[in-house]
This record gives C-alpha cells, sequence and structure tokens, in this order.
C-alpha cells in the first residue's frame, strides 16, 4: 500500500534521509523511532510530500509521489496527518475545523460534511464541544479533535508525528485510547511516537531511525523480544527509553 | 496673546468643515479598504517563491516607502496630466496616490502578519489536501489579518493625520476648511487649535478601537501576545 524506495534527502550538504526502504501493509500499524533529529518526521512527511525528496521512489496506493506531474492536493487529502502541536485552525470552531476540508477538498455539501463530522466528534468523545474554539480545549481534547479532523477525509493512512509529546502526561492516555480503537478498526498508521507502552500493546512493526538511516525494521516481538540481537544503537536507545 | 472663538456657530460646520471632513473620510476609508486589498496580493506577490512576482513587488514597495508621500502627491498630480493630455483633478489624484502609497505600507505589515504564523498552519492546510492558494486564502491569512487588526487600525490613524498633505494640490480637506474658516474670519489661530482639537478627537476614537478590538482578540485566544 505504501512502498518507500531508496529515499534520500539533504538540506543543502546535509542528508536528513540516507536510502530510506519500507513498505507499510493494509492494516499495519508501524511505530517509527529513534533519537531526536534522526529523520523520523521528515520521513514521514516525505509519504504526503509535505517534505520533498531528492531521490528515490515513495508510492501510496498506486500513487508516485515522487513524481513531479502527481497531483499532490489529491494525494495528501487521502492520507491523514496528525501533528505534535494538533495544529488546529485557531480561528475556527471545531464543528467548522472538521467541515472545512470536507466541503472545500472533497467538495461534500455542508449538511453531509457537518454529520460527518459530528460522527467522528462522538467517536472521540466530545460532542459536547462542538460548537468551542480550539483555544477552550484541553492539548488532549485539540489532538483528538485532529485526529477526527484527518478521519472526516476517509483516509487510506494516518500519518501520526509524535501526536503525544506536546501534551501533559495525565492526556497522553486519551490520545493513545483513540489511537488503539482506530488500530483496532483496521486502520493503517504509521507513528511516530516514543510510548513504547503504545508500541507493544498495538503495533505489529516497529521502524528505528538514527541519523537518517532505517537502522531496524522489525515486527514488534523482534523488536522487544529479541532485543540482544538489536543493533547497539537500537539497544542504547532502548534501555534509555524504557528507563524512565 | 487673546483668544477669541466668538466667530463659532453651528452654521460654520456646515459652511466651512462638513466637506472637508468628509472628504478626509472618504480618503481615508477607500484608502484603507483598496489599500489592504492591493497591499495583500503585493504581500502574497512578495512572498511568492516565483522571482516574476516577487522582484516587482519588492522593487515596488521600497520605492513607495522611500518616497515622501507629499512628493508623490504632487509628482501625480503635475505629471499625469501631463502624460494624459488632459487635468484630472485634486480629489481623484488624491484617492489614486493614497492608495499607491499606503498599498506598499499594508504589504509590509500584512506580509510580517504572515510569516508571524507559525509555519505548521499552513502545513496543516496542505495536509488536508487544501491548494496552496486554497491555504493561504481559508487558513493563514484570515488568521495574519486578525492578528494584524491593531497595526493596521494604527496604520489607518497616521493615514487620516496624513490626509493633511492633500493642501499640496489644494484639495478641500478637514484642515483646508478650517484653513479658510480662520481666513475668512481673520481668527487662523483659532482655527487651526479647533482643527488640532478635531484631529485629536478622531485619532483618539481610532486609538480606543484598537483597544477594543485587542481585548476582543485576546478573549477569543486569537491574539499574538
Ligand atoms: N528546514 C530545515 N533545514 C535544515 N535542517 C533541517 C530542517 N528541518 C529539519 N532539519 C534537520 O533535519 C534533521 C531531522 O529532523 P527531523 O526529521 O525533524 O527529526 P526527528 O523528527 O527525528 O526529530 C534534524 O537534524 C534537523 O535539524
Ligand atoms: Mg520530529
Amino acid at each position: 500500500m505504501i512502498k518507500i524506495q531508496n529515499v534520500s534527502k539533504w538540506y543543502g550538504s546535509f542528508q536528513v534521509l540516507r536510502h530510506c526502504s519500507t513498505s507499510v501493509a493494509k492494516g499495519d500499524v508501524v511505530v517509527v523511532c529513534g533519537p531526536s533529529g534522526s529523520g523520523k518526521s521528515t520521513l514521514i512527511k516525505t509519504i504526503n510530500a509535505l517534505e520533498p525528496f531528492q531521490e528515490g521512489e515513495i508510492w501510496v496506493e498506486g500513487t508516485a509521489v515522487h513524481d513531479p506531474k502527481t497531483d499532490l492536493p489529491r494525494l495528501r487529502a487521502r492520507v491523514g496527518m496528525v501533528f505534535q502541536n494538533f495544529e488546529l485552525f485557531p480561528h475556527l470552531s471545531v464543528t467548522e475545523n472538521l467541515t472545512l476540508a470536507q466541503i472545500k477538498v472533497l467538495h461534500r455539501s455542508k449538511d453531509d460534511a457537518v454529520r460527518k463530522g459530528l460522527s467522528y466528534l462522538e467517536r472521540v468523545g466530545l460532542s459536547a464541544h462542538k460548537d468551542k474554539y480550539p483555544a477552550q480545549l484541553s492539548g488532549g481534547q485539540q489532538q483528538r479533535v485532529a485526529i477526527a479532523r484527518a478521519l472526516c477525509m476517509d483516509p487510506v493512512v494516518m500519518l501520526f508525528d509524535e501526536p503525544t509529546s506536546a501534551l501533559d502526561p495525565e492526556m497522553v492516555g486519551e490520545v493513545l485510547d483513540v489511537m488503539t480503537t482506530l488500530a483496532a478498526e483496521g486502520m493503517t498508521m504509521l507513528c511516530v511516537t516514543h510510548e513504547m507502552g503504545f508500541a507493544r500493546r498495538v503495533s505489529n512493526r516497529v521502524i528505528f531511525m538514527d541519523q537518517g538511516s532505517i537502522v531496524e525494521d522489525c515486527t514488534k516481538d523482534d523488536f522487544f523480544g529479541a532485543e540482544q540481537s538489536r543493533s547497539p544503537r537500537a539497544q542504547d536507545f532502548l534501555a534509555k527509553i524504557l528507563s524512565h | 496673546m487673546n483668544l477669541d472663538f466668538s466667530f463659532y456657530n453651528w452654521a460654520i460646520v456646515s459652511d466651512y468643515l462638513l466637506k472637508g471632513f468628509i472628504f478626509s473620510l472618504k480618503l481615508t476609508g477607500s484608502t484603507t479598504v483598496f489599500g489592504i486589498l492591493i497591499g495583500t496580493l503585493l504581500a502574497l506577490a512578495k512572498l511568492s517563491k516565483h522571482a516574476w512576482l516577487s522582484r516587482p513587488a519588492i522593487l515596488y514597495i521600497n520605492l513607495m516607502r522611500a518616497i515622501p508621500l507629499v512628493m508623490l502627491i504632487l509628482w501625480f498630480y503635475l505629471l499625469v496630466p501631463l502624460m494624459l493630455g488632459r487635468p484630472i483633478g485634486a480629489e481623484p489624484s488624491a484617492y489614486i496616490t493614497f492608495t499607491a502609497f499606503e498599498a506598499a505600507f499594508f504589504a509590509e505589515i500584512i506580509r510580517s502578519g504572515i510569516q508571524a504564523l507559525p509555519p505548521g498552519q499552513s502545513m496543516a492546510g496542505l495536509a488536508l489536501g487544501m491548494s496552496p492558494l486554497q491555504t493561504m486564502r481559508l487558513i493563514v491569512l484570515p488568521q495574519a489579518l486578525r492578528h494584524m487588526i491593531p497595526v493596521l487600525l494604527t496604520q489607518v490613524i497616521i493615514l487620516f493625520q496624513d490626509t493633511s498633505l492633500v493642501y499640496a494640490i489644494g484639495a478641500y480637506d478637514l484642515l483646508k476648511g478650517f484653513e479658510t474658516l480662520g481666513k475668512n474670519f481673520g481668527r487662523p489661530v483659532e482655527a487651526y487649535l479647533l482643527a488640532a482639537a478635531v484631529y485629536f478627537l478622531v485619532c483618539f476614537l481610532l486609538a480606543r478601537c484598537i483597544l477594543f478590538v485587542k481585548l476582543r482578540l485576546s478573549v477569543k485566544g486569537l491574539a499574538h501576545d
């Protein structure tokens, strides 16, 4: 469903991504982890072409992301993305946040868009807040709205870039719960996260990145089970993160 | 010095002042509306990654900001009729020059407003499948303009004060009204004192508007600071 082949990217002379290759099948839940600055955000943003790359190929359900002729807005409309800082639109109400792209991009009628938006809002448990503005919600609530907003577009895959890193600890759980439910329903997901509990319980694969390279790409059981057969860097990373 | 305001009566308002006041307000109003519209386009052009858009915009903005407004008013009033072969009149020249000049200032305000917005906002718009233009129109500009309202209104205050520069081409604005009044009654000092009071009052009221808007924005959690 997603195929990443030999992708490299440079900022000037600095190489952010080094020959990254992997693939994601329908229904996969892949956790991407690694030290800060290792290129995780950059890699998942190449999938919906928010980050251009100079070398390699990426295919999303048959669409060639690397092809300059590809209709990028159309590709992005099918790829849901959730950001570390939520990025709800602060000048719009929750309902407007949920319906704007449905109306402007998918050309749904306002009624249909609102119906869909409210049904997803209910699924993330925030129906009561439909008329509020983002600033009136807690961080955890904002991130749940952001997930609902992405789901409204009927995405074929959801990308999460550290969705819980900006949250107070007591709100991490509510966002992970929504993601867990989503995974259980069969959504294809790529999650950059350091929540190793989530990786253990929910993911089926783990990618470990370091200095722009994919160092480990294995099943969850291999990653956590056969720890000593991991690369020294991954072992080091795991030791640090699990000791917290 | 003896001040004598005994010449003052309500008739002078309609005889001397109203016409000029209305012109000053109309000039301020239309320059604000068209200046912000053209200023927005200039700001977008300046931020464009296409050099054929950004270069002319940068040139225009820098040029306008380097010329004193009163010179622009005079040149336009004197030179353009020479090129057209017929006079254009003081008021139309004032409308055109003010809009052309202020657009450059509004453009810089709006550009900084656009750039002050966290980049994640337009990324979120793009990620939802919006085109760059839709993202600008639906996500970035509405927020940038809202943040910019206090600064834009401050520019409007300066603009209202600057409308008195049309004296250079003899248009009848508020200040001209007071000047004529002073001459006709032989009381120029009193007339200019009254003028100062009226300019102060209008600017003071506009400044109160800014405070009010700032308050509203911070209540909605939209303010920057
Ligand atoms: N616009 C940019 N210009 C130059 N370097 C950048 C830019 N964006 C990110 N980088 C660098 O690229 C590297 C990878 O960044 P990122 O993908 O955000 O890492 P991660 O998400 O794993 O923390 C970092 O070293 C970062 O400093
Ligand atoms: Mg990151």
